[in-house]
């Protein structure tokens, strides 16, 4: 027994000894690979650098002074030459500053004593050597300075450098001085626009991010995914009406805005049709959609309402591309009347612009998705009623149908994306394929049994959320400036897109953790999961949303203002381009205006948390 | 009239909730259903609302299969069937009037509840219906700012906006002081008499029993152990629904 004991306890003894060596090993490795090295901190020219630009950057360049420059010069020969010093020299004017030089004349590499009088007092500028005979010469050498007393006088010894001449060269002494009042230096200035470009970066892609995050958090929760399932045959003509119906709402939708377009020149007729349609869109919709109904409706009724929908939907189609002309034509007819107003001008004209691009693509998608869970209900309602032989027979139909669909769908993908060029393995191939997996779908499930279609969503989701979300805003932004150019524009996109991943994923795990109690009682009253998310789960899932859009509000500030590395817009482009330039004290302006940001929003957001969460 | 025929419910990890439960509930009666904690009473109430959906066995209401309802008609009986809860499971957030007009959700069209919209019909009813469970001066505070027995007179007033045949309510007062529980039994006991509508309600206490029900079933294990009149729960019956060890008070 004992024996027993102490031996388990050498074996821990051996365990914990051979961890220690492990870590022992594991970080030595670490040290030879990130090249772990203090012996360059000490050295001489490492130590005398990092102290240049520690000093320097501790003045940022913000606050400017005209100044007044005074030059002064003084000959002397380097080598001295044979015949001894010529009384060529001219003899320095002592009614204002000037420098004595002892000796006159130096061999390379000795040091002369250079003294300065009359100058103003307490100040500090350079002392250089100028090669050549001009004493103007932008040329010059060394980089040591002076201070002047409280006399205006200083003394430095100058060490001559290896410039031989026959003609007298020069040692020159800069000094500027402030005068008048101080201004913003045009680095301040390019400054303060760069962060304002910034903090608005972040804002817009923060705005887009949540607006686009909160309903694919949805689709990443398991907790309100994992009870959706459907039967097959519902299953595969969902899969058939999204396409079907994009297309078809695509079609549409364009065919309305061409019938659009010439009416929206005139601006009367789309004035007047902007503020009636959306009173033909209500009427039309409240008549359609009755709030409560006890009785259900009979088939000629429900067919008319449809129609009806349909017509609606039709007309506020109508509406938004009036809308977009009516915009257009009010900025651009008022852009010269704002004046420096014209941004709104602009925004306008460019809201205009995304709602005419954006709502062919918002009717295709809502026709893909109307038609979608149309056929979706069909194909329920047949397989809860029909006899389980006939279910089995239009599952082989339909679940081949959309086989042949989704394959036939990524074959295209792949051939645009690597053009292969041959049908038979982009197109003829995958259909075929699709088709038997469908076929060999609906031939192992049972006819009426249901398919756990939420938790495959939910996969997909998750699967491309994470996928997005592994690639940093930045390598995002280098796509995006390919796509919309160099600026903000391509900043604002990374950001939102990075934005939405890392967003939707937080949103979905707080919908995953709320209480299930309401959300039970919520259903247990009929209502369906579309309600049920709306009076069981928002109302839950406002306050960490909020919280979570500003702490990312947060970082798309950080992140904005390093975005700019790559040519994102924003600060970061000019704080890059100091730092290459060996500019420190400009680039010590964006360091400060980055700090000062990132700490007032990080002050501001934790304010409004406490206050509304 | 509710049948429950051979109702067995087998959960994924093979823990056996019901186990062949049988029996009838006549229209407009008060039907308590006890057993211990863990007995399968709430799995029970579940299946009848399909809230949980029964591995066996069939549920007929009024002659109409809830076990074989598709989604679409578990629409139309959820709606005819209030259910009142343990823990309220009221929405915290939301105000009373909100909760309560929750309750209508069954009949209100889907698209308006984007809007949060409902008819002005629904909202007199709410704020009627908290003037009957008596706490309508409270409509527009927040759920979370009520005491617990106003929350669960919230959570009836929920299930009589549903113009409800059936209420299921799940130890609606085990979270409540006796005091309270009383006063909550008297409105259900009231919603029964009243206006006719059939109760199933899960309760711990006999004395709550022995006042309130006007018929008694018994769980253990999932098994149906009695059935019959609160009268006639003597000491051998107890033994059999509670166990061997437990003792009788009061």
């Amino acid at each position: 027994m004992n024996e027993k004991k102490s031996s388990a306890s050498a074996w821990k003894s051996i365990q914990i000894g051979l961890a220690v060596l492990l870590g022992l090993f594991v970080y030595a490795y670490g040290f030879d690979v990130t090249k772990v090295n203090l012996e360059e901190l000490r050295s001489e020219r490492r130590q005398e650098s990092l102290t240049r630009v520690t000093r320097t950057l501790a003045q940022p360049d913000i606050i400017g002074y005209e100044q007044q420059q005074a030059i002064v010069t003084m000959p002397l020969y380097v080598p001295c030459p044979a015949g001894g010093l010529l009384s060529t020299l001219p003899e320095a004017d002592t009614s204002g500053a000037y420098l004595t030089i002892s000796p006159a004349c130096a061999a390379p590499g000795e040091t002369v004593q250079v003294e300065g009088f009359n100058f103003p007092n307490n100040i500090t500028g350079p002392i250089r050597f100028i090669p050549g005979n001009d004493p103007l010469n932008v040329v010059e050498l060394g980089r040591e300075s002076i201070t002047t007393d409280s006399d205006g006088h200083f003394s430095a010894s100058f060490l001559i450098p290896d410039r031989i001449s026959d003609a007298p060269q020069f040692i020159r002494v800069t000094i500027s001085e402030s005068v008048g009042k101080p201004y913003f230096t045009q680095n301040a200035k390019d400054t303060w626009d760069k962060i304002i470009e910034t903090v608005f970066m972040a804002l817009l892609a923060t705005t887009a991010g949540t607006i686009l995050a909160f309903p694919i958090s949805f689709l990443a929760a398991r907790n309100l995914m994992k009870s959706v399932r459907s039967p097959l045959t519902s299953v595969s003509l969902s899969v058939l009406g999204w396409p079907i119906g994009m297309g078809l709402g695509y079609f549409v939708v364009n065919q309305v805005g061409k019938f659009t377009i010439p009416l929206s020149e005139n601006i009367v007729v789309s004035l007047l049709s902007v503020i009636a349609t959306p009173f033909i869109f209500w009427f039309a919709i409240r008549w359609a959609l009755p709030q409560e109904e006890i009785k259900v409706p009979t088939l000629s009724v429900r067919l008319t309402r449809l129609l009806v929908i349909f017509i609606a939907i039709l007309v506020a189609f109508f509406g938004f591309f009036q809308l977009a002309g009516l915009t257009t034509s009010i900025s651009l007819g008022i852009e010269k009347a704002l004046g420096s107003l014209g941004f709104l001008a602009t925004f306008l004209f460019q809201v205009s612009d995304i709602l005419r691009i954006t709502t062919p693509a918002l009717g295709a998608l809502a026709a893909g998705g109307a038609l979608a869970s149309f056929l979706g209900r069909i194909g329920q309602r047949t397989a809860e009623k029909s006899p389980a032989a006939r279910v089995k027979t239009i599952n082989f139909i339909v679940a081949s149908l959309a086989g042949a669909t989704i394959f036939g769908l990524s074959g295209w993908l792949v051939e645009w994306l690597y053009q292969v060029g041959r049908v038979e393995y982009t197109f003829w191939g995958p259909i075929i394929v699709g088709a038997g997996l469908g076929l060999l779908l609906a031939f192992l499930t049972k006819p009426k049994a249901t398919l756990p279609t939420g938790m495959v969503v939910y996969s997909i989701t998750r699967t491309i959320l994470n996928a997005l979300r592994s690639v940093e805003a930045l390598v995002m932004a280098i796509v995006f400036v390919i796509a919309v150019g160099i600026g903000p524009f391509a900043g604002m996109m990374a950001l939102g897109l990075h934005t939405i991943v890392s967003l939707a994923k937080l949103y979905s795990e707080q919908v995953e953790s709320i209480m299930p109690g309401p959300l039970e009682a919520i259903t247990a009253t009929g209502a369906n999961r579309l309600q049920t998310i709306i009076y069981a789960v928002i109302p839950q899932i406002i306050p960490p949303y909020i919280s979570y859009t500003m702490y990312r509000w947060d970082i798309n500030v950080r992140m904005s203002t390093i975005i700019g590395f790559v040519g994102g817009g924003g600060i970061g482009f000019l704080l890059q381009q100091n730092i290459n330039l060996l500019n420190y004290r400009a680039a010590s302006t964006q360091m400060l205006a980055i700090a000062i940001v990132v700490a007032s929003m990080d002050y501001i957001s934790s304010v409004l948390r406490e206050k509304y969460v | 009239m509710l049948q429950v025929k051979n109702l067995t419910k087998i959960y994924d990890g093979g823990v056996k909730a019901l186990d062949n439960v049988s029996f009838e509930v006549p229209k407009g009666q008060f039907l308590a259903v006890i057993g211990l904690s863990g007995s399968g009473k709430s799995t029970l109430l579940r299946c009848i609302n399909r809230l949980i959906d029964p591995t066996e066995g069939q549920i007929l209401w009024d002659g109409e299969d809830i076990t074989a309802a598709s989604p679409e008609e578990m629409r139309n009986i959820r709606r005819k069937i209030g259910m009142v809860f343990q823990h309220f499971n009221l929405v915290h957030r939301s105000k009373v009037i909100t909760n309560v007009l929750a309750g209508r959700l069954g009949y209100v069209n889907p698209a308006w509840s984007f809007l949060n919209r409902f008819p002005k019909e629904d909202i007199e009813k709410a704020i009627k219906q908290l003037e009957r469970v008596g706490i309508a001066d409270k409509a527009d505070q927040r759920a979370d700012e009520l005491s617990g027995g106003q929350q669960q007179r919230v959570g009836i007033a929920r299930a009589l906006m549903q113009d409800p045949n059936m209420i299921l309510a799940d130890e609606p007062v085990a979270s409540l002081d006796p005091v309270l529980a009383h006063s909550i039994m008297k409105h259900l006991e009231e919603i029964n008499k009243k206006d006719g509508v059939t109760v199933l309600c899960s309760l711990h206490f006999l004395d709550l029993v022995h006042r309130y029900a006007d018929r008694v079933i018994a769980l253990n294990q999932g098994q149906l152990v009695f059935e019959g009149y609160p009268r006639d729960i003597n000491d051998k019956k107890f033994k059999d629904i509670y166990g061997r060890d437990a003792e009788r008070v009061g």
